[in-house]
């Protein structure tokens, strides 16, 4: 019996020729992630162990993301628990305002994730990482604490489902809405535990933006993590990117899988998540009554790398947001706002009447920069449309692509940018 | 802890930890604040009335979403001995159990007990009795490893102890 390409990579970070589901294993970790939400729990818990310092200086990332800029004075004190913490330690990899960026975006630019890696992160889109080839998940704080003292984390090795991607979106169609479609297939724990893996010819139709936003939201079904094969275009994204030797895993032929499902990606059309589940998706051409939007969000770790600015811009161009419709831009990284400065991409945007932020994680799990009154609905590029994850308990998040988003932002109602 | 007894909590499928401790409190990791908040997006009433000791049963999914270790903190400071349910989301199992909060998955007990049952679990032997009911379920056993992390109450006294 042959193993996933999860547990291929389980297997050589455990020190194992192989490994089967269910196993518990001890692996050896590639890097050890946190935010300024997670990582001050994490550090008073590392605190309290008996250990001097952390295990690797360089395999630590610590990304003050969600409520940075400071939002408050309590977030204030958090961040600075964090940089206190990073500079006593010397971490490296420490990335504060004007460095940094929302860390799913952040981590894969600055080439500190590739394939091979072995990464938790206190931060549940942690498995963004899979879309280079690399085993990532997300974990709590004390897993981050025990992370960074020793290096290891321990892990049940997840059975699996295979997704098998053919054909190619049709245009205006991307990542987000192949994610929200599995998920509106499967449900919200439709992968409970289990690794995702995509395979199959289409992957190639997909960009690498793409497979982040695929990825990145691999936890909202359920998954431990969501993971693609190496090809020839992940492979150029690393060498670009990164320094860091990475390693290329396959799927054994005769891996095993819980079950396996076909996905025609030329047959998706825009879909969009409705309150308060991820897994309640409706088609655009399902929704067939007008559904009025007070608010539109376009970034997150999700959707806010530059595919997701420039078809955002490619549909606000010479358009103009909704009367009363609030649209908040927001790139992921430093690095994204400026080459979306330079194609013009903000111009666009703020000619549109929206406005463009500094890299936050803020709106989307409610922080600030976009929080929702009693009553108002936000279409939203982000990843989860919980009760009351953006504001009021009585507020509601569709989640939907940066293209029917903006579509959104223009009309004042779902929309799909083939409707403008 | 080796057993754990109070009167049931009962949610449904996929609580997620947006209502278990709702993001605009997490500017703060004090135990005590975050469990002032606890499900207040769900059951405004459940800080009033929840008292030291007292059992949340759910279906399926509990905890599904973000990684804040918060919501077990805030569940555990709430005075919550243990929590039962059909499935619960990975992370929130990991951090459950690191952090010292008993939770066990058992599909028939989810289904077998009612908000304000009193109901009495054995950690040891997985053992839940619903004693307003008059019935029995047997949970899932911990593998042992997991057992002494919940023994040391949580990842961090473990590791101290075997390191």
């Amino acid at each position: 019996m042959g193993m996933t390409m999860t547990q291929k990579i389980l297997a050589a970070h455990a020190g194992l020729d192989k490994v089967e589901a269910g196993q518990l294993i001890e692996a050896e970790l590639d890097l050890v992630l946190g935010n300024d939400i997670t990582s001050p729990v994490a550090i008073k818990e590392m605190e309290k162990m008996k250990v001097n310092g952390v295990f690797d200086k360089d395999k630590i990332a610590l990304v003050p993301d969600h409520f940075v800029p400071n939002k408050d004075i309590k977030s204030a004190e958090h961040c600075k628990c964090v940089r206190e913490f990073a500079y006593r330690n010397e971490i490296t990899n420490y990335f504060e305002v004007g460095e940094m960026g929302i860390e799913h975006a952040l981590l894969p630019e600055k080439g500190l994730t590739v394939a091979g890696d072995v990464i938790i992160g206190a931060d549940s889109h942690t498995c963004t990482y899979g879309a280079l080839g690399a085993f990532s998940t997300g974990v709590g704080s004390t897993d981050m604490a025990a992370g960074m003292a020793t290096g290891k984390a321990w892990f049940k090795v997840p059975a699996a489902i295979k997704f098998n991607l053919v054909g190619k979106p049709q245009k205006w169609v991307s990542g987000k809405d192949v994610i929200l479609h599995i998920i509106g297939m499967i449900g919200v724990d439709g992968a409970l535990y289990k690794s995702m893996e995509f395979t199959g010819e289409g992957i190639k139709n997909l960009t690498m933006d793409d497979r982040f936003t695929i990825a990145n939201m691999a936890i909202e079904a359920g998954g431990k993590n969501g993971i693609f094969p190496v090809d020839d275009l992940a492979i150029a994204y690393m060498k670009e990117h990164s320094k860091k030797p990475y390693t290329v895993y396959e799927a054994d032929e005769d891996a095993v899988y819980d079950e396996e499902y076909t996905i025609d990606l030329s047959a998706l059309r825009p879909t969009i998540a409705f309150p308060h589940l991820p897994e309640n998706t409706r088609t655009i051409d399902e929704i067939k009554e007008d559904i009025k939007i007070d608010q539109v969000v376009i970034g997150s770790c999700t959707n806010g790398r530059i595919d997701d600015m420039r078809i955002a811009a490619e549909v606000l161009k010479g358009r103009h947001v909704a009367k009363g419709m609030r649209c908040i831009v927001i790139p992921a990284t430093q690095s994204i706002y400026m080459q979306a400065m330079e194609e013009g991409l903000l111009k666009i945007f703020i000619e549109a009447g929206a406005i463009v932020s500094t890299p936050t994680c803020g709106p989307c799990l409610g922080g600030y920069m976009g929080i929702l009154a009693e009553g108002e609905r936000c279409v939203s590029t982000t990843n989860r449309n919980f009760v009351g994850r953006m504001g009021h308990v009585d507020s509601e998040i569709y989640l939907a692509s940066p293209a029917v988003a903006a579509a959104s932002a223009v009309t004042g109602k779902i929309s799909c940018p083939c409707q403008l | 802890m080796k057993a754990a007894k109070g009167i049931v909590f009962k949610y449904g499928d996929n609580v997620d930890t947006d209502v278990i401790i709702p993001a605009r409190y997490l500017n703060s990791s004090d135990p005590a604040e975050l469990a002032s908040h606890c499900m207040e997006d769900i059951d405004k009433d459940f800080i009033k009335n929840v008292k030291k000791g007292d059992i949340i049963v759910a279906d399926k999914n509990f905890g599904c979403g973000s990684s804040r270790e918060h919501a077990p903190i805030a569940i555990k400071a709430a005075g919550v001995s243990c929590v039962i349910a059909e499935t619960f989301a990975r992370i929130f199992y990991r951090n459950a159990i690191n952090i010292g909060l008993p939770i066990i998955e058992c599909p028939e007990a989810a289904k077998g007990i009612s908000q304000g049952d009193e109901v009495e679990v054995d950690f040891e032997s997985g053992i839940i009795k619903n004693l307003t009911k008059g019935t029995e379920f047997k949970g899932q056993a911990f593998p042992e490893f997991m057992q002494k992390i919940i023994a040391a109450e949580g990842l961090v006294n473990y590791i101290n102890h075997f390191s």
